[in-house]
């Protein structure tokens, strides 16, 4: 049809090179056209070091790997742990990361015979950084047995390698739900999956929040888009009215998404997402004057989102998840015994996912106590194990899965989220 | 479809305009240098970033909490003045420790837009890893990369029922505005602005005429700078929330406005500016928010093919003319 613009673009730009001579030193950039006339000596010599600096920042930036076990001589197996941990939703893995770290030195005190050295591996949740590093982990550091990786998307690159490996991973935290569908042998998880979610969310919505109109906001990413259109299914087969928008997770300004919920005038708001963009919502919600509920899942159950969406804005905001964090023991004693622990020894509360990450370990922990250090026997061993964790039973069905499917509703009271129940039972206030 | 952009028309408008005046301040500086040296200041996306920081210091420094009426215009002024400085005051010397070098060896234009990208990429990395910390004494751990500062008090200074204005958005739109008279004041008036403007149409007679070009670049990174600095008070005023890769997309977003308007053109960047945020609005409310960037650049696309140079044309000059 047209022709690229491209013979146009250049005439104006060879408008002003037309008289181009370099008669003045200072303007020879103004006019110079012509390439390859770089002049080196110093100008090579600060270009490395900016940019060895620069190296050098990114390298920081990404982070490092840092130790939390103990050394130690004697028999010793290595665990390893892999997640974001410097990156932007590092604080939905930092926890799991010390409760994992927790259960390990637990173990490693009570002096047994084979210790159990615990590293660490900072993936920022990117697939393109895990797979390097679960490929050294596997080969140099002869990890028998990986707690994560913590998201849906790096577990999805990091499975075939552990699975051709053969070591087995069980994750605190991804919660997609093709992971199970893989049909990978050595994956495991301690947590129930998106679709588990979503319908304890859309009934909760449904049943106690009583939302006949419903908006489902997503970032338009694999994990929140695929919860929110979950939950819009579920929910409209429950009767309940539904629209659907999504949001840039890169972008600050939500104010189109505002418009639009608010000309739909729904009962409640489900945002699909990871807290840092909750929050940025949820306060843009709340100042473009939405007076209804706003719920999010476990990508946003942190104090980030009360942080970003300031105390105000996010009180009342509802979250769901698969994950349980029980500080006052209201559903086991084993939680609250925890809880404790927990803070004597990192000085914060338990949060998302810290219960995962130390049931994830303590499965790793009886394998290690009942004798086996192989990877193999450890995967075997997985498949029959049936024990309490300080969550719930560790317990897994054949294709990795938890046994026990429970979804529990927290809400924002102040600067805390405190568990407000089982998604069955819970009552909003 | 349309019914959604009949009923979302009066709020996409002024969400469009608030934003629309942020984009314009922004594409200022890319326009500005553009029109002076020939070159896109990839950097100018982290002065704006830094001057989000600059502002959030104020705030919080400050220690104000739920400022409204003329209390906040007060802060907003003041946190405009600080960002503006320190934007102002890091344009400079990104000017002459990043371009300017270059400039003296008479390095090809491309080695200068490889510098840009460098100099991007150590702000945004200097600021994630240690200005941050240094500056709040926050750690990274938890992963605490958005630093928030909630100090304003929202309030409807218009509410007809349909139209609905809140102080921030207009504080955004008369602050902006207020600063793009000031600057087309500058360039047309001053001496200063006349060599900017000389400098822009034809350096060698410019520096035959006795204009001191590197007087001349500095000045344009300064006001460049400035102007980032303002847009990003402004920025900070209505969202409250910075980290350090901020700048990237409104950066982007920023640069194809100055495109959209006629890169090198003052005036253009401000047309670009507004019709790239209420074009934004416009088409999410028609196409869903998730096709807002698409919308957004089909535009442009349109708009290059019949217009190349953009809206108003290209050069610094011509729409003064």
């Amino acid at each position: 049809m047209y022709d690229i613009p491209g013979p146009r673009l250049t005439d104006s730009s060879n408008r002003e090179s037309a008289s181009g001579h370099d008669s003045y030193p200072i303007l020879s950039w103004i006019r110079m056209e012509r390439l390859g006339t770089l002049r080196r000596n110093k100008m090579r010599i600060t270009g490395a070091v900016v940019m060895g600096v620069t190296l050098a920042l990114s390298a920081v930036a990404c982070g490092g790997d840092d130790d939390g076990g103990s050394g130690g001589g004697g028999d010793e197996v290595t665990i390893g742990f892999m997640g974001d941990l410097t990156g932007e939703n590092s604080g939905l893995v930092i926890p799991p990361k010390q409760g994992a770290q927790l259960a390990i030195e637990q173990y490693n005190a009570t002096n047994p015979k084979v210790k159990i050295k615990f590293k660490t591996y900072d993936s920022q949740g990117k697939a393109e950084q895990a797979t390097p590093l679960a490929q050294g982990a596997v080969k140099d550091d002869k990890i028998v047995g990986l707690i994560g990786p913590a998201f849906s998307g790096e577990s999805e690159s990091v499975g075939p390698i552990l699975e051709e490996a053969k070591v087995p991973s069980v994750s605190p935290s991804a919660t997609s739900i093709t992971l199970a569908e893989k049909g990978w042998k050595y994956w495991h998880r301690v947590v129930a999956d998106d679709a588990v979610q979503s319908d304890g969310a859309a009934n909760f919505l449904v049943n106690s929040v009583k939302a006949k109109k419903l908006y489902l906001v997503s970032d338009n990413q694999a994990y929140g888009k695929g919860l929110t259109d979950a939950i819009a299914k579920a929910a409209g087969g429950k009767g309940a009215q539904t629209q659907t928008d999504a949001v840039d997770d890169k972008a600050t300004d939500y104010s189109s998404t505002v418009n639009k919920i608010n000309q739909f005038k729904p009962d409640a708001v489900y945002f699909g997402g990871y807290y840092a963009v909750a929050g940025r919502l949820f306060k843009q919600l709340r100042e473009g004057g939405y007076k209804g509920k706003m719920m999010s899942g476990d990508g946003s159950l942190a104090a980030g989102l009360i942080e970003g969406a300031g105390q105000e804005n996010a009180q009342g905001a509802l979250l769901s998840c698969g994950c349980l964090i029980d500080a006052e023991g209201k559903t086991n004693e084993k939680a609250k015994k925890f809880a404790t622990d927990y803070k004597t020894k990192f000085g914060s509360e338990v949060a998302i996912y810290s219960t995962e990450g130390y049931d994830a370990a303590t499965a790793f922990i009886e394998a290690v106590k009942a004798g086996h250090t192989e990877p193999e026997a450890i995967n075997n061993f997985l498949k029959t194990l049936n024990a309490q964790g300080v969550g719930k039973p560790i317990k897994f069905d054949d294709k990795g899965e938890l046994a026990a499917q429970d979804i529990f509703i927290y809400e924002v009271k102040g600067n805390t989220i405190p568990l407000l129940g089982n998604s069955n039972e819970a009552k909003v206030s | 479809m349309l019914d959604d952009f009949i009923n979302q028309f009066w709020p996409s408008t002024i969400d469009g305009l608030a934003l629309g005046a942020i984009y314009a301040l922004l594409a200022l500086g890319y326009t500005m240098v553009y029109g002076v040296l020939r070159l896109i200041n990839f950097a100018h996306a982290d002065i704006f970033m830094v001057g989000t920081f600059a502002a959030l210091w104020t705030a919080r420094s400050m220690g104000v909490s739920d400022v409204g009426g003329f209390a906040l215009i007060g802060v907003v002024v003041l946190m405009a003045v600080v960002a503006g400085t320190v934007a102002g005051g890091g344009a400079m010397l990104l000017e002459a420790t990043a371009y300017r070098p270059l400039r003296k060896k008479g390095a090809s234009r491309l080695a200068a837009l490889i510098s840009a990208i460098g100099a991007s990429i150590f702000i945004q990395q200097l600021m994630g890893t240690v200005g941050v910390r240094w500056i709040f004494g926050t750690s990274k751990e938890g992963g605490k990369l958005d630093v928030n500062e909630h100090f304003k008090d929202l309030s409807n200074v218009v509410d007809t029922g349909g139209i609905v204005i809140r102080n921030d958005q207009l504080i955004i739109f008369v602050g902006a505005v207020l600063m793009m008279v000031a600057l087309d004041q500058f360039v047309n008036r001053t001496r200063l602005g006349r060599g900017i403007r000389s400098t822009a149409q034809d350096p060698e007679t410019a520096v035959l005429m006795g204009v001191n070009i590197d007087r001349v670049v500095s000045a344009t990174f300064l006001v460049g700078g400035i102007m980032a600095g303002v847009a990003a008070a402004l920025y900070f005023l209505r969202f409250e929330t910075t980290n350090y890769f901020v700048g990237f997309l409104l950066g982007i977003k920023a640069f194809t406005a100055a495109v959209l308007g006629g890169i090198g053109n003052i005036r253009g960047a401000l047309a670009g500016g507004f019709t790239l945020g209420l074009l934004e609005m416009y088409g999410s409310s028609i196409f869903g928010s998730q096709w807002r960037d698409v919308v957004a650049f089909t535009l442009l696309i349109l708009v290059l093919m019949f217009r190349p140079t953009g809206i108003l044309g290209e050069s610094l000059q011509r729409a003064r003319a």
